[in-house]
């Protein structure tokens, strides 16, 4: 079954996240990420940080869900069991700190069919409590096409 | 200086090895919030057709954004990655694990100072990310 392509363009309510500092640390040490600026508050002061700073691909632990809950919706079409994450980015425009309180909003940038699987581009639009952006990231899944299909 | 300060377009970057083992799975699971069972669970993983066990795509990249930040010496200059997950990598149930080679080459050095690095990433010879870019920005 194709995918709603009338999903192109759409965005969803927005989730709010608060980033702490024992969610770093312990994100940071799973991925081996050993530098002080992910685990000591006062070497990140030093270095004129307002705390500690997220590893590059921690903005998964929000994005992920923000996205799950949009590729769950049934009127998209996706079957989340044949699905296969194929691409990712991050963009940044600023570092992600322990304290921050940010807002993440996901839109579908493209839906498209190719040899039969589908593929859905999201985007997730990070922003922090003033509005400034933080940061964005892109998330590509392709939909096996079933046996049956 | 780090070994990125200094590199030219074309220099390549001194290579790591990075492990992953079982135990490692399931700690970046509970910490990214991604319990998708084929990425600890060999009865469910074989059921999806899998060889086994394989490791989240997600972790595979951030240990190669871990690789580019040491060699940046600052987790904060790397301001864009980006990946295709070309290959699973597959887990064994064993105190070795699955090894991933890590490798990099500085494609471009801006005006600005900005660094274009193209990440590898291969296990058992086979490239597991494909297309990853770092952009790196040092202060």
């Amino acid at each position: 079954m194709p995918l709603d392509a009338s999903f192109v363009g759409r965005t969803w309510p927005a989730e709010n996240y608060e980033v702490s500092l024992e969610k770093i640390r312990e994100f940071a040490t799973a991925v081996g990420a050993e530098h002080p600026l992910h685990h000591d508050r006062e070497a990140a002061r030093a270095a004129g940080h307002p705390d500690v700073v997220a590893p590059t691909t921690f903005p998964v632990v929000f994005t992920w869900p923000a996205t799950k809950r949009v590729v769950d919706d049934p009127a998209l079409g996706l079957d989340f069991s044949r699905v296969v994450h194929r691409d990712q980015a991050f963009e940044l425009a600023r570092p992600l700190y322990a304290g921050d309180v940010v807002t993440t909003v996901v839109s579908v940038d493209e839906v498209r069919e190719l040899a039969g699987n589908d593929v859905v581009t999201f985007r997730c639009d990070v922003t922090d409590a003033e509005g400034s952006a933080v940061l964005t990231t892109t998330a590509t899944l392709v939909g096996r096409a079933g046996d049956d299909a | 200086m780090t070994a990125l300060a200094d590199a030219a377009p074309g220099d390549a970057l001194e290579p790591r090895t990075a492990t992953i083992t079982r135990a490692d799975l399931v700690r970046y699971a509970g910490a990214s919030g991604d319990l998708n069972p084929i990425h600890w669970n060999e009865r469910v993983a074989t059921e999806v057709g899998l060889p086994g066990v394989i490791a989240h795509g997600m972790f595979t990249m951030a240990l190669a954004a871990r690789y580019v930040a040491d060699l940046a010496g600052d987790p904060t200059a790397v301001v864009a990655f980006s990946t295709r997950f070309t290959r699973p990598v597959v887990v064994p149930d064993d105190d070795t694990g699955a090894a991933v080679e890590l490798g990099g080459k500085v494609t471009d050095v801006a005006d600005d100072g900005t660094r274009t690095v193209s990440v590898t990433a291969t296990h058992e010879g086979k490239g597991v990310l494909g297309k990853a870019v770092a952009t790196v920005r040092l202060a």
